[in-house]
């Protein structure tokens, strides 16, 4: 650290301030999102594997409204990682990537509805949006180690904060883009803003809401390897120890099964409405 | 003017508009203490950058009356409409539904207005695409929360009433122009609403499928005597809907009245400058506004042929005339239906004595043949052969574009 400016000591300072003021509601955090994702995993590791897997790739058949295609994919990928003897790991970063997704969004569609709404919030996030956005994925290591220490749950603060500028961009636009002749029929017809919102602006916005989503899940899926370093577990870890014991074979494979959840979650996503209603 | 006035004040006003002003701008006050002062719309806006959309209207609407808004693009038809319904907040004036004053309710009666007394039909359709036609038709019904059940009878009712049952479960991106359009009229039909406002609602529509709206919508009228009022830029259409017509220019109306008003007294400059100005209409003539003959009835055809016709082309006349062309008078629907009834040939029931212009005839002098007759006018060359037709619609909507591109 500096002899000559203490900003060092002032970070310091600052932080041991929030622990100490703070602590409760960081140790809420962590208990909270540490039930999540071991409620999540633990769920999942009940189930036989296989078994497992078949009810997976008939949700995804089901959520892509029937698309026997995508049913197909996360059947045989899924099996293909059985096979590598790396379900355990799988189960965990779908865990992590899940829950932090699912947090995610309870955080930024409201935003972007706020902000879709009300110019102030709209002007105020805009800035802080697109800092984030131009921040490299590592600096949000710093302050999750810091108030999160090390394991699971300071990896997903990171992949939350990581993730959520698309979702709450994405929401805010598609909701700015309704046609303004919907939201005049819903007025004309005499809605209140509550049934405007829930009836013509989330629907109609839904295809770009979804959007949204989808890169909010591959955001969070992108900062597993990441979030390994600050010991989150799962496939990233693996990922990390094939780097750092130079174990090419090990780290190939983990990274293999990275793509093939990307894969399927990324179409599942992708095809959950945009085959809706045009039949 | 004063005539048509008295005559109509036995029936009931429904929709009454009075001193209706709307500024669009941040700063209306000024601009509006302008207006009082009777300066013009260019005059504020280069004193106060405000846009001046309605200047002062003041009118009524009757029940069960089809009233026409029309005008050039942007003289502020749709501002006026949507100040109806508060769509658009008015900057002063008064609109009253049944005799309540929209402007000033409070948010919770204003939604009930919306939501029981006034439908509105939407230039773009404006359907709401993740929905069926069924759940579409049911939206106005669903946001007063009534329930399913009600809901789904009352949506089928309005579907059957526009004529699209068996459609309740496509989605609007699966239908034509028309069709979806007719969607648009059930949702507002649905409410049992008694007024609907209607933005350019057949505009979007081809020229055939737009003439079977329009018969339509008369029809449906006739039926449920709804108050419409009607927004449209084609003269034409104001003067085919039109119980009476409300002609703006600028954010004023120009003048009120019948089509028959609009043609034989035009007391505004805006209409005068069609019919008065002797160098204009003298400069036009038959030729200029008259329409194709569409089919043309040869003189041995049957009763039958002649309904066919007039159903596929949605007329109710037909010119008759042989493979010369030479005209020899003219079949109306009640006539081809009376032939049919009675088995005597169409011959015994045609008109002879229907009005008929020549190819030149300067269209000062189709005004009084226009408003005299019943049927359509034919026009026809010094041989005697048919070359077109005149319609009061077309003479007008003529007159009209001339001064467009003038
Ligand atoms: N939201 C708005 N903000 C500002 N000016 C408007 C707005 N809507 C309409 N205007 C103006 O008001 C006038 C009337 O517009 P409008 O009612 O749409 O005309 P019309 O429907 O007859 O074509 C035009 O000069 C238009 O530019
Ligand atoms: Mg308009």
């Amino acid at each position: 650290m500096s002899d000559i400016l203490p900003v060092g000591e002032v970070a310091e300072a600052v932080v041991a301030w929030i622990n100490e003021t703070f602590g409760w509601l960081l140790d809420w955090i962590t208990m909270a999102l540490d039930m999540l994702i071991s409620g999540f995993q633990d769920g999942m590791a009940a189930i036989p594997p296989l078994i497992l897997i078949v009810i997976l790739a008939v949700l995804a058949w089901v959520l892509t409204r029937r698309n026997l295609k995508i049913g197909l994919l996360t059947l045989f990928g899924l099996i293909f990682i059985y096979l590598l003897d790396l379900w355990p790991e799988t189960v965990l970063t779908l865990a992590l990537v899940l829950t932090s997704t699912f947090v995610t969004l309870a955080i930024a569609i409201p935003l972007g509805i706020l902000a879709s709404r009300y110019v102030s919030v709209n002007t105020a996030l805009r800035p802080l949006l697109d800092l984030m956005q131009t921040m490299p994925s590592f600096v949000y290591l710093i302050p999750a180690v810091i108030f999160f220490g090390l394991g699971n749950v300071p990896g997903m603060i990171a992949t939350i904060i990581f993730a959520m500028p698309p979702a709450i961009r994405l929401t805010n636009l598609g909701i700015r883009q309704v046609p303004i002749e919907l939201i005049e029929v819903s007025e004309a017809f005499g809605a209140t803003e509550w049934q405007k919102l829930i009836k013509v602006q989330l629907p109609v916005a839904l295809p770009t809401i979804m959007a949204g989503v989808n890169q909010c899940i591959m955001l969070a899926l992108s900062m597993t390897v990441i979030a390994a370093m600050i010991g989150a577990a799962g496939l990233g870890l693996n990922v990390l120890i094939g780097i750092q014991r130079v174990d090419i074979g090990g780290g190939f494979e983990a990274g293999l099964c990275i793509v093939i959840i990307a894969i399927i979650l990324d179409r599942i996503t992708q095809n959950v409405i945009s085959s809706g209603p045009d039949k | 003017m004063e005539e048509t006035q008295e005559e109509e004040t036995d029936k009931n006003i429904k929709v009454s508009v009075r001193n209706l002003t709307k500024i669009f701008g941040k700063h209306p006050d000024e601009a509006l203490r302008l207006v009082e002062q009777g300066k013009k719309k260019q005059e504020i806006f280069e004193e106060t950058q405000q846009n001046v959309a309605l200047r002062s209207l003041s009118f009524d609407v009757y029940e069960g009356e089809l009233f026409v808004l029309m005008g050039l693009s942007g003289c502020g038809k749709s501002t006026l409409l949507r100040c109806i319904n508060r769509l658009i907040e008015p900057t002063s004036g008064v609109v009253e539904i049944d005799g309540a004053n929209i402007v000033t309710m409070s948010e919770d009666k204003l939604r009930q207005v919306r939501r029981t007394k006034i439908g509105m039909i939407f230039q773009s359709f404006a359907l709401l695409p993740h929905r069926t036609v069924l759940e579409n038709v049911g939206f106005g019904l669903e946001i007063q929360d009534m329930s399913v059940a009600e809901r789904e009878e009352k949506a089928r009712e309005a579907i059957d009433l526009v004529g699209l049952s068996g459609y309740e479960e496509s989605y609007p991106s699966g239908l034509s122009g028309g069709m979806q359009q007719r969607v648009g009229l059930a949702r507002a039909l649905a409410s049992d609403a008694d007024i609907l406002l209607m933005d350019e609602a057949f505009s979007a529509l081809d020229p055939m499928i737009r003439r079977d709206m329009q018969d339509e919508l008369i029809e449906l009228q006739a039926r449920l005597n709804k108050t419409i009022i009607f927004v449209s830029h084609d003269l034409d259409e104001a003067l085919k809907l039109g119980d009476r017509i409300a002609l703006m220019k600028d954010g004023v109306i120009a003048q009120i009245g019948t089509a028959e008003d609009l043609l034989q007294n035009p007391s505004c400059d805006y209409v005068e400058r069609f019919v008065e100005d002797v160098n204009l209409s003298r400069v036009l003539v038959s030729k200029d506004v008259m329409k194709r003959p569409e089919p043309l009835l040869p003189p041995d055809s049957g009763p039958r042929n002649a309904l066919r016709l007039m159903e596929e082309y949605g007329i109710s006349s037909l010119f008759v005339a042989g493979k010369d062309r030479m005209f020899r008078g003219l079949v109306t629907v009640d006539g081809a239906v009376e032939a049919k009834k009675r088995e005597i040939p169409l011959r015994d029931v045609m008109v002879t004595d229907s009005p008929t212009v020549l190819l030149d005839t300067p269209a000062q002098e189709l005004m009084p043949i226009m408003a005299e007759t019943a049927y359509p006018v034919a026009v026809l060359d010094t041989e005697g052969r048919i070359k077109g037709f005149i319609v009061r619609g077309s003479l007008l909507a003529g007159l009209a574009r001339l001064e467009i591109e003038v």
